[in-house]
């Protein structure tokens, strides 16, 4: 098979300094609904600046690239082993290239690598065998700020009144919105897991922000809930960088898997405006970009 | 109201400032994160280990470079590593929060009137923003090559063996767009958000 370092790398460089256009949309909404000459509205003019200013020049939206986060769909024919040496040379080439920043940093000894490869676990790389159809690399550049902020409640929740039920979720939801106040880089958008272990809720909650924002999920009280949510969490006024505002999320998708009976996790991924999500397509010799 | 400031500022510029104004800032700034509020605690302030005589130099350069100046919480991603041709690509604001502990005590060893960063800070810096007198910057999240374009020259870096994002980068900035979140009046605008959220949470929860 044909060597696909420098494909991923261009996927790197893509997903790093071009914010998808769903989610630039969502930002420019966002931007109408705060006050003329509010902190909130300058905030989000200055988002929206940088957003194409990273386009035209090819720079990274923001300093902090993240860990790179890859799930790849792998159809017979590839190799998982290849696609790891690869994305990880592209990975190393990409922080040469400063469209991502050193930041694997040893958590004994504090030394970067200054490449972006760590332990086996940095840069992330989830594998999916599919049974048919093209190779697809989702990336995800998601960086410390809203990593930080995301939470997990194991219901029920005494505090939050949170039963085992969709109206134990909305709260824990709304409770992790509140706590991460600006810090996650407001507005934000949400990846809600219910199920799993702590470990498998973590990665779903992720792998839901594969999703476009406002796609519908097929599960309806799902899709409702999901519109609640966010809904809700703007009432909260927490807006742009928490300065206080009508924008504090923009968008929450939620999947359910199957847990243990004694376990009811519910995993809060919390994704900062900087949105940075992109993947590619290979069939046969054609490699796309989305 | 809207601020141009150049860098140091003295007490009364520094006292004019107010939650919600909005700042450009001209002058020199030294990005410092985590790791640099740690060093400086442990070496300087609460001694684990005694400070070598280049690290002894290093403060005596920093309080020189940072009398009445400002500290910026940011890991940027610079260009020019291998050459030593330094270029700033991206440096949006990292979360202050994390260096509440050691903020306080950093502020008086340098001598700042200034901290930049995002997300805001606790009680034991609103304090010490009123005694110094200084106030707390908040940067605009994420814009990272905006930030970058403001920043005209590197002028060093110390400790680059905490690695690039850690370590501190002098900088000459012009117009550095920020906003007061916090000011030497005891107004912090994050506690009032909190606030006001929080109450908003009990409602939705009720």
């Amino acid at each position: 098979m044909k060597d696909l370092t420098p494909e991923i790398l261009e996927l790197i460089r893509r997903t790093s300094t071009n914010l998808p256009e769903d989610i630039e949309s969502r930002l420019r909404d966002a931007r109408e609904n705060e006050t003329p000459d509010s902190a909130a509205r300058k905030a989000m003019d200055t988002i929206l600046a940088n957003v194409e200013m990273t386009r035209r020049d090819s720079t990274p939206i923001c300093q902090d690239t993240g860990t790179p986060i890859f799930f790849v769909k792998l159809p017979d024919g590839w190799s998982a082993r290849d696609l790891r040496k690869w994305i990880r040379d592209a990975v190393a080439e990409a922080t040469r290239l400063t469209y991502l920043r050193p930041n694997a940093v040893g958590s004994l000894d504090g030394k970067n690598t200054g490449n972006n490869l760590g332990s086996k676990y940095f840069p992330t790389i989830h594998f999916d065998e599919v049974d048919e159809g093209p190779l697809t690399i989702d990336l995800i550049l998601k960086g410390g700020g809203c990593e930080n902020v995301g939470a997990q409640y194991a219901l029920p929740d005494d505090r939050l009144k949170a039963g085992r039920d969709l109206e134990g979720v909305r709260r824990a939801a709304l409770d992790a919105v509140n706590r991460a106040q600006g810090e996650g880089c407001a507005p934000g958008f949400l990846g809600i897991a219910i199920g799993g272990d702590r470990g498998t809720g973590f990665v779903a909650s992720k792998e839901a922000l594969l999703h476009e924002a406002g796609e519908k999920n097929p599960d309806p009280a799902l899709d409702a809930l999901e519109d609640r949510i966010t809904k809700e969490a703007n009432q909260l006024g927490i807006g742009p960088m928490g300065f206080g505002g009508n924008s504090t999320v923009l968008g929450t998708r939620i999947t359910a898997e199957h847990r243990l009976p004694a376990s009811y996790f519910v995993t809060v991924s919390y994704m900062c405006w900087a949105y940075r999500r992109r993947k590619m397509t290979v069939q046969g010799d054609r490699v796309s970009y989305s | 109201m809207d601020h141009t400031l150049s860098l140091p500022l003295s007490d009364s510029a520094v006292r004019e400032l107010k939650v919600g104004d909005s700042v450009l800032l001209s002058g020199i700034l030294v990005t410092g994160r985590d790791a640099t509020h740690k060093w400086l605690t442990d070496r300087f302030i609460h001694p684990t280990e005694t400070a070598s005589p280049e690290e002894q130099r290093t403060l005596t350069e920093l309080r020189s470079l940072l009398a009445g100046g400002a500290i910026y919480h940011c890991g940027p991603v610079v260009a020019g590593l291998e050459t030593k041709q330094y270029r700033f690509v991206a440096a949006g604001p990292t979360t202050s929060i994390r260096e509440e502990t050691y903020q306080a005590e950093v502020m008086k060893l340098l001598g700042l009137k200034a901290v930049i960063g995002k997300g805001g800070m606790g009680a034991g810096t609103l304090k010490a923003c009123g005694e110094l007198p200084a106030v707390y910057l908040h940067a605009i999240g994420g814009a990272a090559s905006l930030i970058a374009k403001t920043v005209q020259e590197v002028l060093g870096v110390y400790k680059l063996e905490f690695g690039v994002p850690e370590a501190m980068w002098v900088i000459r900035v012009s117009d550095f767009p920020a906003v007061v979140t916090m000011d030497s009046h005891g107004n912090s605008l994050h506690d009032g958000v909190r606030k006001h959220s929080t109450t908003e949470l009990q409602r939705l929860l009720a």
